[in-house]
């Protein structure tokens, strides 16, 4: 039989057996940076201590209470850690950059530095974890009065002790613990890996604790999962009750969402404690694996109980009176353990977490503000200071879950009392989240959200808690304070018919949200709080985050070693500093603390007491301490200024690119045109020349006296006159092509019959024709087909092709065959020859200027322009001129025109 | 008896002054229109010169020019080199080939007259 002197020495021997496990879990953590204790389950493992005795205890007692309600409290942090992980991604980013050690100072760092904000968070989170403490004393208290109330003889030396001395005894023990285990020194970045790896076991523990009742009363005693619901049924107990997923649930939800983010123990856990960015990653699953398991008998369990216990047995007491009742002594202390290392796990990281924001936020402002001087005294002044404001912090938090414990008495069960606090710190949330990714929210801001959410909570839900033990209270509930009906606490400005805990949620949320917002858009921040919000808000914009080393000023190295010494110890401070100054490259004692150092330095200082004492302390230290704001001020805007600057710049040097190459394309185009002119040129001075050549030379013949019979005579002054003829024409086309391309137009586009301008081109070359022996194949022919174009320059441009396709026909018996006809909406005519073609290198040339096949026949007259010249003609009437496809062997030129 | 002077010429009108006036001055002329033509006349008709135009069909005249000096049989003949364009860059690459001397059109008829007759080595009248 199990008898709670037995159990007691059990939990204390338990106590030890963690001691010793911290022990070695800190100096393994110290030797090795990658042992097991720097590992991702060991990470996960931790962040379990979200799971106290309320859980252990409670979950039953709230199934067989309110049904499924109790599944709430695992659906909140699952959802965080599986859809919300980039917001703990940010968080943790930011912890591990900016040093932080607490909720408080992540608040407090985040807008501005600002160490009034830490004090009120301090408060905050102090007050609404005391009842959660004074649930993990209840718990432990009911365990122990369970064993010895379990059979005869059972008390033991408890004979005769009530609930009271228990619990004073149970929290003097706690604190002393804490003391030992999380005050040993002050470390950096306040990780105590000690304290996490005995976390980590005390999870496995309770989880193992929590599976062995599970199995044992699931299949030992009830028969299986069936058995245990039907029977349930039969005995009439809602299982599935209506209004299970109301309003309530929904709040419920959000309010564990909330404490697995704002809760300090859980911040401590997962933000501080946190080695490794990349452990989040698979905390992301495993944390809730954790909490299913943790869950999957909390339903059996409670109904077993409630079908075959006692009427008026403590439901929140099943987990260890059915392996009791059971007479599972073995089970039974190890669940009483289970429940008891739930306990331990809450106290030992919250109140670490509470005293360091005590410490850090509190105490220490108050010193550094009273004495003037904080490097008098012996060399370890601040880290003995920092150690023993700690443990007395420690002390203080339990005496106040005792004294809550005590005050509102053992009627109430476990859920409600944590539901206190987990409404409590949820006030924090708006905050975080708008300090995350909201750059305007203000510290006013915050700072009047929080408190007024904080106003809120206390007056409609943790005053609630003490009706029953105090009748002002009871009246005031009631009453409302001086009679005033609506602000009566559960019926806040006249909202009736919520459930007492939706009431205050959403009263405390909503206006903490609404405060937040509203003054965070009404007031302006301080230099200070504009850049912190923009290193928290851009902490993943790499490079765009100024580290913010703002105190200016000069200070000796001197100085500064007395206070780093004073804060980080003997051997952290010599580093530092001897670091420093070998990146400078001169001796420690010459070293001249430049800006960015004093920044380093006031980063390191943050880490052990919070980033608004190490400004504050850092500023007394340094000469011209007065921060000045105008500084500050002036110092952002001219950031500002340098970051608009090089905007600007960086724009003008884009438009200055663009210009340039503008300038490039026109340039090369210039020079392609001058190009094109030069050849032309050439071109047009070769083609006067030939016949300037013969015209001179026969004139010259002509002159000279005698010799020419008339014959001669005749012959010589007919081909002067060709080509004279031939220069005039030359100069024609010249004229019309050059017209053509300034784009000017010597005739109006009009209706024309485009297959009556063909048939007159054919009429006019009928001559040329018959004088070459050409003969004219006429393929398919259409009949009129309007176009918008000029009858005559349309004839021309079918005679240059028609006579182009004689004069360069060789072949022995020469043949061209036009065609014409109307497809998709095109007046369409090709003239082919059955001459030798154009060479395939010669295809693009041939429509250029001065461009004459190299197959020419004997008729030099061309100039080389008149395909140019028809080419240009039917683009002015919207057609085409290319060479087509042929069916004979020769070259086919294809005209398109659309049809009108 | 091989011909005086042999004419590379495409343009008719053109080719026939040339031959009129060579004519005249008392040489045998023979005529040819492309560069194909001129290569196989030299070859041929073993001309005492050749009068030779730049812009023929087929083969360029610089081409024609070329491979006369490349021909062991051939390289010693002289060639006037006649030329529409008559700028610096065609008499350069005459040159460069081993042309003998340049006509630019249009062109007075003495000098032609006078620049074949320097070539075939006489000094005035017939042969």
């Amino acid at each position: 039989m199990l008898s709670a002197d037995f159990v007691i020495i059990s939990a204390v021997v338990y106590v030890g057996l963690l001691f010793v496990l911290a022990y070695f879990g800190d100096r393994r953590a110290r030797q090795s940076k990658t042992s097991f204790l720097h590992s991702p389950a060991v990470y996960t493992l931790s962040i379990s201590v979200y799971c106290t005795s309320w859980t252990f205890y409670g979950a039953v007692g709230n199934a067989a209470r309110s049904g499924l309600e109790f599944l709430t409290i695992y659906l909140g942090p699952t959802i965080v850690f599986v859809g919300w992980w980039f917001v703990l991604r940010k968080l943790v980013r930011i912890g591990r950059t900016q040093a932080i050690t607490s909720i408080a100072d992540l608040l407090s760092s985040r807008y501005g530095k600002s160490n009034r904000l830490a004090v009120l968070i301090t408060l905050i989170a102090v007050i609404g974890i005391t009842p959660y403490i004074a649930l993990q004393l209840k718990a432990i208290t009911s365990s122990i009065q369970a064993v010895a109330a379990s059979s005869e003889g059972a008390r033991g030396s408890l004979a005769g002790v009530d609930d009271g001395a228990l619990a004073f005894g149970i929290a003097a023990g706690m604190a002393l613990f804490t003391i030992l285990f999380g005050t040993r020194n002050v470390d950096a970045k306040e990780q105590h890996h000690g304290v996490v790896a005995a976390i980590a076991f005390e999870a496995v523990v309770k989880l193992t604790a929590l599976l062995a009742v599970g199995v044992f009363v699931t299949f030992g005693l009830g028969g299986g999962f069936d058995a245990i619901y039907s029977r349930a049924a039969a005995a009439g107990i809602e299982i599935y009750s209506d209004d299970t997923f109301g309003s309530r649930f929904l709040a419920m939800t959000i309010l564990s969402a909330a404490a697995i983010i704002c809760l300090p123990r859980q911040f401590q856990i997962t933000v501080v404690e946190n080695s490794n960015e990349n452990h989040l990653r698979t905390a992301g699953w495993a944390f809730p694996a954790y909490l299913l398991l943790m869950s999957i008998f909390t339903m059996p369990i409670a109904l077993y109980g409630l079908t075959n216990m006692p009427a008026g047995a403590n439901p929140d007491m099943f987990v260890l009176t059915l392996p009791l009742a059971a007479g599972q002594s073995g089970l039974a202390l190890l669940a009483f353990i289970g429940g008891f290392s739930s306990a331990t796990s809450m106290i030992i990281v919250a109140s670490i977490a509470l005293s360091i924001m005590v410490s850090n936020h509190i105490i220490m402002p108050i010193v550094l503000r009273s004495s003037s001087g904080i490097g008098q005294g012996d060399g370890r002044g601040v880290t003995r200071l920092l150690l023993i404001s700690r443990r007395i912090s420690i002390a203080l938090i339990l005496t106040l879950g005792f004294l809550y414990f005590s005050l509102t008495g053992d009627s109430d069960a476990l859920a409600p009392i944590g539901l206190i606090s987990f409404a409590g710190v949820a006030q924090f949330l708006p905050a975080i989240l708008a300090g995350l990714y909201w750059r305007e929210a203000s510290l006013k801001g915050a700072a009047s959200g929080v408190f007024i959410g904080f106003v809120v909570w206390a007056w409609t839900m943790f005053l609630p808690s003490f009706e029953t033990v105090s009748p002002v209270v009871a009246r005031l509930m009631v009453e409302g304070p001086w009679g005033v009906g609506f602000l009566r606490p559960e019926h806040l400005f006249g909202l009736d018919g919520l459930d007492p805990l939706v009431h205050s949620v959403f009263w405390s949320l909503f206006l903490n949200v609404f405060m937040l917002v509203v003054v965070s858009l009404f007031t302006t921040q301080s230099a200070l709080e504009r850049i912190q919000a923009t290193v928290f808000v851009d902490i993943f914009r790499r490079g765009a985050v100024p580290q913010g080393n703002f105190i200016r000023g000069s200070a000796t190295a001197n100085d500064l070693y007395f206070v780093a010494e004073r804060v980080l110890g003997e051997r952290r401070a010599a580093a530092l500093f001897e670091t420093a100054a070998r990146e400078s490259g001169v001796e420690p004692a010459q070293l001249d603390p430049s800006p960015e150092f004093i920044g380093r330095l006031e980063r390191e200082l943050a880490g052990s007491i919070g980033a608004a004492s190490a400004h504050v302390m850092l500023s007394k230290v340094v000469s011209g301490s007065d921060v000045s704001l105008e500084e500050v001020m002036q110092m952002a805007d001219e950031t500002q200024q340098v970051i608009q600057y090089s905007q600007q710049l960086e724009l003008t040097s884009a438009e200055l690119r663009s210009t340039a190459q503008k300038l490039e394309d026109a340039n090369a185009q210039l020079r392609e045109l001058d190009g094109q002119k030069d050849d032309f040129l050439s071109q047009v001075s070769h083609e006067v020349r030939t016949p300037m050549t013969s015209i001179r030379s026969f004139s010259e013949i002509l002159l000279e006296p005698g010799e020419l019979d008339d014959g001669q005579r005749q012959r010589f002054v007919s081909t002067i006159h060709q080509e004279s003829l031939r220069l005039t024409k030359l100069l024609d086309e010249i004229l019309d092509l050059s017209a053509l391309e300034r784009g000017e137009r010597a005739w109006e586009n009009r209706p024309t019959d485009a297959e009556a301008a063909l048939e007159r081109a054919l009429s006019v070359c009928d001559a040329l024709l018959r004088q070459r022996g050409m003969s004219v194949e006429l393929g398919p022919r259409t009949r009129t087909a309007m176009v918008d174009g000029d009858p005559d320059r349309l004839c021309q441009v079918f005679i240059n092709l028609i006579s182009n396709a004689v004069k360069y026909n060789d072949a022995e018996q020469p043949v061209m065959r036009v065609s014409s006809l109307v497809r998709s909406g095109h007046y369409v005519v090709d003239i082919a020859d059955n001459g030798g073609g154009i060479a395939k290198g010669e295809r693009k040339l041939i429509f250029r200027k001065f461009s004459r096949g190299r197959r020419s026949g004997t008729d030099q007259s061309g100039a080389g322009l008149g395909l140019t010249i028809s080419r240009q003609i039917v683009a002015r009437m919207n057609g085409t001129l290319e060479l087509a496809p042929s069916a004979l062997p020769g070259a086919c030129f294809r005209v398109r025109l659309p049809l009108i | 008896m091989a011909i005086d002077v042999l004419i590379a010429e495409d343009e008719p009108s053109i080719l026939e002054s040339l031959e009129f006036i060579l004519r005249r001055a008392g040489w045998s002329v023979s005529a040819v229109t492309d560069g194909d033509a001129a290569l196989e006349g030299v070859r041929r008709l073993r001309p005492r010169m050749l009068l030779l135009d730049v812009m023929l069909p087929k083969r360029s005249g610089f081409d024609v020019l070329k491979l006369v000096r490349a021909d062991a049989a051939l390289q010693g003949i002289p060639v006037l080199i006649l030329t529409a364009k008559g700028q610096q860059q065609d008499r350069r690459i005459a040159t460069e080939l081993g042309a003998d001397a340049f006509v630019t059109k249009p062109y007075a008829n003495a000098d032609v007259v006078g620049a074949v007759r320097q070539l075939l080595g006489e000094n005035a009248g017939s042969p």
